[in-house]
């Protein structure tokens, strides 16, 4: 670790193995898979359905315990919920029976602490979600919900916010309009990002780098830089930088899906090799 | 029918991409709350009403045209008489009714409540105990009665604990189903900021498990009242079930009829009791 140098690792990923012992036996989810994400940076992992970047993210919020491998949190290896990661989950995962200021004070009440409530305020209207803390999550759209899970997981301050496809439910608007929003937090908050998407689209707009993983067992297969200033507008996403950028990872993910079965029979006698 | 929604939408297309994490929440509907009592406008009170009148008075008209004797079928008037001037004779046994039925009713719901709880909490302790929870649930508790008054006398006590058989069971099961509906994302939220199991029990597992605790709550009470009047009626001198054992004995119809009155206004007060609970802290379900 060179502390001080400009590309220091904030969250690492190195080696992460995982292996699901299900019923019809095990399967191999991630395989030797590393990445380092740096500090202040937004990476999105794209790849095939079923490629393990579900279970990368979870491995990385430690809420899934790697097989073998580590993950590093500013050098130090994290085995569990780190108070210092924050998620956003697939949809958006409010409690029903919670109005949203009950929602967004769920993690203080869990961790036992008074919430910050010049802070939450200023998320809340950073979000545009003024006026609505005695709702609950069934009277808001989607889109609402996701701002108040975003809130709630900045609440904490986390240094790193992990992001699982929040956007997938999202009608395509919507989902622009919550893109320009990360990146408004981002650009507020400078919090590190890493992004999980099945938009292409979404990944290119929003990230320092795009990384695409294989096709089961995930591995990282390609990354791109996005080189493109900030703030960046929807126009950029009409250029054709971005359509050829977006073309190619395209390729690389039906290149990748193309050859699962290979793979498959691959993972079959590693796991069998493996005690 | 659903021809519109069946355009794939990309974005949508992640189901199954899970690897194993079972997401597959259903939501028990809460339809006993969801269909309760819910008047809306002057005219709906109105015409409940008009049905009211036309179906009561038709039945007093009907008996009295046909001179049905009032031992057969006494009319909703003689009902009303009876029950007006019985009251004060009725009164304690109603009270000895309510206090079997209450004391019996928090004793079963609060042993069923925590065995839900508890059993949820160990699927292997839960297949063990399974066929004698069904035993539970399914053999009538006023079967035992008999038994329960030769060892406890005629007093308050085998009431109640036929009552407290009788309802535990019913909160058990609705609970313990409450208890089983994991939501993994829910537990997962809660766990990311280092919750406890005690506090994903509080904070995630029981408020999910509200709407089927209430549920089961009502169904614990309603069988209840249906056991406390039984046993009042197979031995004992006092309580509802043994003024209609009574009555019936010495052919007082209406007053038989008004006892059947004040029962059935328990059932709907205990219903309706239930209903409101649900609408105001289970409201986010139904």
């Amino acid at each position: 670790m060179n502390a001080g140098s400009a590309k220091t690792s904030k969250l690492g990923v190195q080696d992460a193995t995982k292996i699901y012992h299900t019923a019809s036996g095990d399967l191999l989810a991630l395989d030797r898979c590393s990445l380092d994400v740096h500090a202040n940076e937004i990476v999105s992992i794209v790849g095939p359905s079923g490629c393990g970047k579900t279970t990368l993210l979870w491995s990385m919020s430690g809420l899934h315990r790697l097989t073998s491998g580590a993950i590093r949190l500013d050098g130090k290896e994290i085995t569990g919920p780190h108070p210092d990661i924050g998620i956003v989950f697939q949809e958006a995962n409010l409690l029903p029976w919670r109005n949203l200021d009950a929602n967004i004070h769920f993690p203080f009440e869990i961790k036992g602490e008074k919430p910050d409530r010049a802070w939450i305020a200023h998320l809340i209207h950073r979000v545009g979600l003024d006026g609505f803390g005695g709702k609950f999550p069934r009277e808001l759209s989607g889109g609402m919900q996701q701002r108040a899970a975003i809130v709630r997981a900045l609440a904490l301050k986390p240094s790193v916010l992990l992001m699982d496809e929040p956007f997938g439910a999202l009608d395509s608007f919507t989902r622009e309009e919550m893109n320009r929003l990360v990146e408004e937090i981002w650009l507020d908050t400078k919090t590190t990002i890493v992004f999980i998407t099945h938009s292409i689209e979404e990944a290119i707009f929003l990230s320092d780098r795009v990384v695409v993983l294989s096709a089961r067992p995930g591995r990282v297969a390609k990354e791109y830089r996005v080189p493109f200033p900030r703030p960046r507008s929807l126009e950029i996403m009409a250029t054709k930088e971005v359509f050829d950028l977006t073309n190619t990872i395209k390729m690389d993910i039906v290149g990748e899906r193309a050859r699962p079965k290979a793979r498959e029979r691959a993972t079959a006698e590693i796991v069998r090799i493996r005690p | 029918m659903s021809g519109d929604d069946a355009i794939p939408e990309f974005s949508k297309a992640k189901a199954g991409a899970k690897a194993g994490d079972g997401h597959d929440v259903s939501l028990t509907n809460l339809s006993a709350f969801a269909s309760g009592p819910g008047i809306r406008s002057g005219a709906e009170v109105a015409a409940i009403i008009a049905v009211a009148v036309v179906i009561i008075g038709g039945i007093e008209l009907a008996l009295r045209l046909f001179n049905v004797p009032h031992y057969i079928m006494p009319g909703p008037s003689a009902i009303a008489y009876a029950l007006f001037d019985e009251f004060p004779l009725i009164a304690p046994h109603l009270g000895y009714t309510l206090v079997e039925l209450v004391s019996g009713f928090a004793i079963g719901a609060i042993i069923g409540l925590v065995m839900a709880a508890v059993i949820t909490q160990f699927p292997f302790a839960e297949k063990i105990v399974a066929p004698y929870i069904l035993l539970l649930v399914t053999t009538p508790m006023l079967a035992l009665v008999p038994l329960l008054i030769l060892r406890f006398g005629f007093g308050y006590t085998p009431r109640i604990i036929a009552v407290a058989l009788a309802a535990g069971p019913m909160v058990m099961i609705n609970a313990a189903t409450g208890f089983r509906r994991v939501d993994s994302a829910k537990i997962a939220l809660a766990r990311s900021y280092g919750a406890s199991t005690l506090q994903i029990f509080w904070k995630i597992r029981a408020p999910m498990a509200l709407p089927m605790i209430l549920v089961g709550l009502m169904i614990g009470a309603i069988f209840g009242l249906l056991t406390a009047v039984g046993a009042e009626m197979v031995g004992g001198g006092f309580g509802l079930g043994n003024r209609l054992t009574t009555y019936s004995s010495m052919i007082q119809m209406p007053q038989f009829f008004a006892v059947v009155l004040i029962l059935s206004t328990l059932g709907i007060l205990i219903y309706v009791f239930f209903f409101l609970i649900g609408k105001k802290w289970a409201s986010w379900e139904a």
